[in-house]
């Protein structure tokens, strides 16, 4: 199981938990897994994610391997200018 | 072949200062911009524009208007092809709907802001167009406006665009709200609990422009087959043509777009204004139509940055040890909706090490352009608030505000105000290097004031493709396709000669029309260095293993048997045999025998971008009879990872900084009543010039980026958001009363240091 940090205006969607735990073993997993588990969260994922994986941060890399102690942090889409 | 080493090099060519590529072609005039081309037969296009901040459009009649001779097409927003369902496309500060798009370049049923776009003419000539547009009849029916963030966050607003909120919008909220985001940790009232002081106070800052100086202007020819070119200046050229396919009803392979040399863009040309309406027009009149906005429209039409309302509390022990934090962030985003309050409500506190920390977002809809991205969108405005008060609070304790943020700095394994744990960062390094600076020390004179400010960004990478040619006479070119809005021609071919073991002087970098190479993201994020230099360095170790391998075929080794080292390929091993080492220029030469051209390439999305720290210190000196603030001293100290042209990051970091004085003075969207811009220009929005500038003085620290093979960071946001809350501070200081709106002009400085007498 991957314990996936939310931001805080998700946690409305996932019960007011702000980390939740989903089986996943890579980024579009882990996705996938949220959007069923939590369909609130959807909306939110097709309009785009970003993830930090270890501090690292990734806006679009599906098949990024999450170690069992991994730290996962979803983030809005990183964007810029 | 170590051709992926990881382990820390001396450099050979990367942080050298070579003459700039565009140099000779940009101070003799030979470069060509936006509006410098030109085809047979070529129309005038020009644009219609909503004279009001809001209104229906209940009719549009072009009748008079295409009887004019010499006219040869008018388009409205029905010329656009039906698009069937929406998507979400990425424009740099935000991912937008494409709907959307289509309603800014043409207003569909009502008129948004005032310069919005409502109608197009393409005519033989300048004179007939402008006559052609006093022609078309609009039929409006004038609603309320809104202007003001916090006003149009209040239930009885006038209502922008009614049904546009996110799911994340709690209920019962304006219909102007679009957007809500929310971060943090920890418990905020048993932080604030353990404060010996607390500080809360409000901000307002203005929207202000990117102010570049090339206006934005395009070509478009579309063949009677339905293929089109366009040429235009952008910061990128993939975007526009899948977004201008997307309006056109057209397949992107049929559209293909070249980018222009480019006057500034900052963030302002990710998106796109006028490039579909030349296309209807060029579409319509079957002849290539040009349109160049005049320097109002840009003002007027094209997207500022937000405008912001924010409010700010935290609690300090004595000690200086930061106890909690929150900000609440409300954002304009102009007549469309946006999520630029997630990049500032997660950068706000992202300098801090904080056990308790939360930030509140509103993305807010009103009668204003669509906001569009300028150097790290969200993050000035988050990090001028949070900066003014932190420096409140060491004024209130008399401690020194370098070693407050020594005390606090974030650093590596800091749990982030936003989320994650930080790798390597460089912001306690920058601190120091700030303390150690002899700005920091020299004494003030009477009348002046000393402000400081920490900053933050987080960079980031995306979608990029490059291709390396090995030329037969040992040169090399490389084809990107990211348009060079801040040295990174030069940059790149630093890394590939770097790479190569060439000199710099052997490698020209060249920008690639759409139909010449794979797709590349926009010219934003700070990205370019970071992503197209990674895959650079991979297109040019793709071809040392080619040119590895053609040496082994010469020699009759194994492939494995050779590596390369200082630009030449060499046997290796106990048995490779003993050859002496073929150059790059000697395979290359021989290439055509044995086994065609020589080529690189790499195509990857790259992630890894690392965030980035910047600390600016700031003098200045207040005329207390007319308000007028004069900068007397400005010193940026930022960590860049690895510096590849050293003169390009001092010039950002300059130019960030000088950006940053001009939003913290005097630039401001100026609205009347009537909810029209009254300063579209630029005798009216005051951007700082050199006579009002002092030598921006510059340090780069290199702490570098693990994500990177040189350890490269973006450096081209940063430095723009730290200036805002290092000049309020030193005017703060040197009047001695808070100022919390911005920009801090004559007059509100002047009130400000009236209240305080």
């Amino acid at each position: 199981m991957v314990a996936v940090t939310l931001w805080g205006s998700l946690r409305r969607f996932t019960g007011g938990e702000g980390q939740v735990e989903v089986e996943a073993r890579n980024f579009k997993e882990l996705l996938d897994r949220l959007a069923e588990t939590y369909p609130g969260l959807k909306p939110q994922i097709d309009r785009g994610v970003s993830l930090a994986l270890d501090g690292r941060i990734y806006r679009e890399a599906w098949f990024t391997e999450i170690g069992p102690d991994s730290e996962v942090v979803l983030m809005p889409y990183m964007t810029g200018g | 072949m170590a051709l992926d080493s990881s382990s820390k090099r001396v450099f050979k060519v990367v942080g050298t200062r070579p003459p700039r590529p565009d140099g000779v072609d940009k101070v003799t005039g030979r470069a060509l911009y936006g509006a410098d081309v030109s085809a047979p037969g070529m129309l005038v296009g020009r644009i219609l524009r909503s004279p009001h901040a809001h209104a229906r459009i209940r009719a549009i009649d072009t009748t008079a208007a295409e009887a004019l001779p010499g006219v040869k097409a008018v388009v409205t927003a029905r010329d656009f092809a039906r698009l069937e369902g929406d998507k979400i496309i990425d424009m740099g500060e935000d991912r937008t709907s494409l709907r959307d798009v289509r309603d800014n370049c043409l207003a569909r049923d009502k008129a948004l802001y005032d310069g919005h776009a409502v109608a197009a003419v393409a005519a033989l000539t300048p004179e007939i167009a402008r006559a052609a547009l006093k022609l078309i009849a609009v039929d409006y029916e004038i609603l309320p406006h809104v202007i003001d963030v916090d006003a149009a966050m209040r239930p009885d607003a006038p209502v922008v665009l009614a049904g546009r909120a996110h799911e994340n919008v709690p209920g019962g909220m304006s219909p102007n709200v679009t957007n809500h985001s929310e971060f943090g940790h920890g418990d905020l009232e048993a932080g604030f609990a353990q404060a010996d002081r607390i500080v809360e106070r409000s901000f307002t800052t203005a929207a202000t422009h990117q102010g570049y100086i090339e206006p934005h202007a395009c070509l478009a020819s579309v063949t009677g087959d339905g293929r089109a070119d366009l040429w235009c200046c952008t910061q990128g050229q993939y975007n526009v043509r899948d977004i201008c396919a997307d309006l056109m009803g057209m397949q992107a392979s049929q559209l293909r777009v070249t980018a222009s040399e480019i006057g500034g863009g900052f963030g302002g040309k990710t998106v796109v204004f006028i490039e579909p309406v030349a296309l209807l027009l060029a579409r319509k009149s079957g002849r290539p139509v040009k349109i160049v906005m005049s320097r109002e429209e840009v003002f007027r039409a094209t997207g500022p940055t937000v405008s912001a309302s924010i409010d700010v509390r935290i609690g300090m022990a004595r000690d200086g040890r930061i106890t909690a934090g929150e900000a609440v962030l409300r954002y304009s985003g102009g007549a469309f909706p946006c999520e630029t309050v997630d990049m500032g409500a997660q950068a706000a506190f992202a300098c801090y090490d904080l056990r308790a920390v939360r930030t509140l977002g509103w993305n807010v809809l009103t009668n204003r352009p669509k906001e569009a991205a300028y150097r790290a969108p969200g993050a000035p405005q988050a990090i001028y608030a949070v900066e003014s008060v932190v420096d409140e609070l060491c004024q209130g304790f008399g401690l020194d505000p370098l070693e407050v943020r020594l005390k606090n700095a974030a650093r590596k394994g800091t749990k982030s105000s936003y989320g994650p744990t930080f790798e390597a960062i460089g912001l306690e390094a920058t601190l120091e290097a700030a303390k150690a600076h002899p700005h920091y020390s020299a004494p003030l004179g009477p009348g002046q004031g000393r402000g400081l400010s920490a900053g933050f960004w987080f960079n980031f990478g995306g979608n990029t493709s490059v291709s390396l040619s090995v030329n037969t006479d040992g040169t090399v070119g490389i084809t990107e396709g990211n348009p060079d809005i801040g040295g990174s021609r030069a940059s790149i071919s630093l890394m590939a000669a770097e790479e190569l073991g060439i000199p710099y002087e052997r490698v020209r970098t060249a920008i690639a029309d759409t139909s010449s190479l794979g797709h590349n993201d926009v010219t934003d994020g700070s990205r370019v260095t970071f992503a197209v230099g990674l895959a650079t360095i991979k297109a040019a170790r793709d071809a040392k293993q080619k040119m590895c391998a053609r040496a082994a075929r010469i020699w009759g080794i194994d492939e494995e048997a050779v590596l390369w080292e200082d630009g030449a390929a060499k046997p290796s091993g106990p048995n490779a045999g003993d050859f002496p080492p073929m150059t790059l220029a000697e395979i290359a030469a021989v290439s055509f025998k044995t086994g065609g051209p020589i080529a690189g390439h790499n195509e990857a999305h790259a992630d890894g971008a690392g965030v980035s720290f910047g600390v600016h210190i700031c003098d200045v000196e207040v005329d207390r009879e007319t308000g007028a603030t004069k900068v007397l001293r400005y010193t940026v100290i930022q960590d860049a990872g690895k510096a590849v042209h050293p003169d390009y990051v001092e010039g950002q970091m300059q130019g960030g900084a000088v950006q940053g004085i001009g939003w913290a003075l005097n630039e401001e969207y100026i609205y009347g009543e009537d909810g029209r811009l009254q300063n579209a220009g630029f005798l009216d929005y005051r951007v700082p010039v050199a006579s009002d500038l002092p030598n921006i003085d510059t340090v780069i620290l290199e702490i570098p980026n693990p994500g990177h093979p040189y350890g490269v960071r973006g450096v081209g946001e940063t430095p723009i958001v730290p200036p805002l809350a290092a000049l309020s501070n030193a005017v703060s200081r040197a009047i001695g009363q808070r100022m919390t709106r911005l920009p801090m002009s004559p007059p509100r400085v002047l009130e400000a240091i009236n209240a305080g007498r």
